[in-house]
């Protein structure tokens, strides 16, 4: 089975494979990636089925139905309040720590319900970690940012070997290594950032889900962790939220772009799902070529 | 939260829309001159006026400076607007025809060179054809920028046909001129001369299909050739029939 239920949980294999290697190479995923290797799905890690987001009576997101592509990066954009985070945080049912969310349809995660009554939420984000806005590192080590993740999910191979790997898969490795015992939050914004990427990969994800990650850093640190996605996707799959729509060109190889449909309830859905190149030079809906040349935002 | 109809009518990116305006305009500007080069030169080889083609020179200039102008406008709106989608694509293809316009104005300034080289020589026939070539190309150049500016695909995609036109008139010309080289061949240089007038202004109308070419992209997306006969044309020159 892929995920991820309670009783799965305890038998997982531990990260140290992962060390040196990426997720997917591990034993446990290899037999998922074989199984779905004649399926012609395979090449979705994550895939979102006429999925309705509700907070309450609320219906915040309507009918999304996006495939999520392994190894790639996809950029969900579009305009403020228009449910790009709330979709986002579906993908690992982080939205269920907002009371009274609740949704409807189905996300699949290598082809099963990410909602399915024995899937584990704690377990689904492991395998699905999550970026945020606002670097948020524990108030520990360099070290221990990375360690305690791996440790309390039961990493028995060499802590400090997983901690290298994760600091230098996340471009940070030769800025901090001198320095691993000193707090995370003495980094720069930037560093912090690439901290809190490395805490993710420690705990052996499949897809990094990405929330504006850059919107807090300055345009260098941005560029940095632009250039960490494209040798991240390497190895993971990514899903970026973001309000630049340069920074989706520049990084994603497809965009879903969400939008407002439903003027009364307020719904968002995505509109338009394509490949980047073509949703920045040939938009199909008139709404996703206003909001990329700017005229509605 | 806004939706989409509330902030329609909002007119977002007001400065930017002003300029491409301009730069629309621009290659509007630098259209007509590119026109009135191609007129201007023939008739002053029609009339042998070796002040005239010195003038054309000058004008070419003009025409250069002026595509540099607007090819600078354009890099500076790309670097600081950022395009997207129907943005970028106009302003792309802003880049090609600009430079498919003055590569029209060097058209007219070689035509200009062989009637000042030409010196004393007398034409070797009066020009007939060859004006109606320099009249069916510009037409076709003024209509393609019109349609490139009112983004009309259909005529966009009509005009290179009239480009058989063209080369109905050079094949003429050609025939025409060989006539007189196989009667007397010391009329090689002067009908060598008009050959090169008429390749010209051949090929003037084969860059309006360019321009054609980009409309059809700007308005649709569609990087695609479109077909005129032109190749069927130099297939029969090929075979010798």
């Amino acid at each position: 089975m892929a995920i991820i239920s309670r009783s799965d949980r305890r038998e997982r294999q531990s990260p140290a494979s992962h060390v040196f290697g990426p997720a997917q190479e591990t034993k446990g995923d290899l037999v998922v990636a074989q199984s779905l290797s004649n399926h012609e799905n395979a090449k979705h890690v994550l895939e979102a089925k006429g999925l309705g987001i509700y907070y309450g009576d609320f219906r915040a997101v309507a009918d999304v139905n996006i495939p999520i592509k392994r190894h790639k990066i996809t950029a969900i954009i579009g305009p403020s309040g228009c449910g790009k985070s709330t979709l986002l945080r579906a993908f690992n049912r982080m939205n269920e720590l907002v009371p009274g969310t609740n949704i409807e349809g189905e996300v699949l995660f290598d082809g099963e319900n990410l909602y399915d009554s024995v899937v584990d939420p704690v377990e689904v984000r492991y395998r699905i970690g999550m970026v945020f806005q606002k670097p948020n590192p524990f108030p520990k080590s360099i070290y221990e940012n990375i360690a305690w993740g791996a440790r309390i999910h039961g990493f028995k191979g060499k802590m400090d070997d997983l901690v290298e790997s994760c600091l230098r898969q996340a471009a940070l490795w030769d800025e901090v290594k001198d320095k691993l015992n000193q707090s995370g939050l003495a980094l720069s914004g930037g560093q912090q950032q690439r901290l809190c990427i490395a805490r993710t990969l420690a705990v052996q994800p499949e897809v990094i889900l990405m929330d504006e990650p850059a919107s807090a850093l300055d345009p260098i640190a941005t560029l940095k962790i632009e250039e960490l996605m494209q040798e991240l996707k390497k190895n993971y799959t990514i899903v970026i939220v973001t309000h630049n729509m340069q920074q989706a060109a520049r990084v994603s190889d497809y965009t879903a772009m969400m939008m407002l449909t439903d003027r009364e309830a307020h719904s968002g859905t995505v509109i338009e799902f394509d490949e980047t190149t073509r949703i920045f030079t040939n938009p199909k809906d008139k709404r996703t070529e206003d909001y990329v040349t700017g005229r509605f935002g | 939260m806004t939706t989409y109809k509330e902030t329609e009518d909002i007119m977002l990116r007001k400065t930017f829309e002003h300029e491409i305006q301009q730069v629309k305009d621009d290659v509007l500007l630098l259209g007509s001159m590119v026109e009135q080069a191609i007129l201007n030169t023939v008739e002053a080889l029609k009339k042998r006026d070796i002040k005239a083609a010195h003038e054309i020179l000058s004008a070419d200039k003009l025409i250069n400076k002026k595509r540099f102008d607007i090819e600078h406008k354009l890099m500076i709106l790309i670097a600081t607007q950022q395009p997207m989608a129907h943005d970028l694509r106009l302003l792309a293809s802003c880049m090609e025809i600009i430079s498919e316009l003055e590569r029209m104005g060097d058209y007219a300034k070689g035509i200009a060179n062989i009637n000042i080289r030409m010196g004393d020589a007398p034409l070797l026939k009066p020009l007939i054809d060859i004006p109606r070539m320099a009249q069916i190309g510009v037409d076709m150049l003024h209509r393609a920028l019109t349609a490139f500016v009112n983004e009309d695909v259909e005529t966009a995609q009509k005009l290179p046909v009239l480009d058989d036109e063209v080369d109905a008139l050079y094949n003429q010309v050609y025939r025409e001129l060989m006539t007189f080289v196989i009667q007397d061949a010391t009329t090689i240089e002067r009908a060598n001369w008009l050959l090169w007038v008429a390749h010209n202004l051949e090929r003037v109308a084969d860059r309006v299909t360019n321009i054609c070419e980009r409309t059809v992209f700007i308005a649709t997306g569609d990087m695609t050739e479109i077909k005129s006969t032109d190749d069927e044309f130099w297939k029969t020159q090929k075979n010798g029939s």
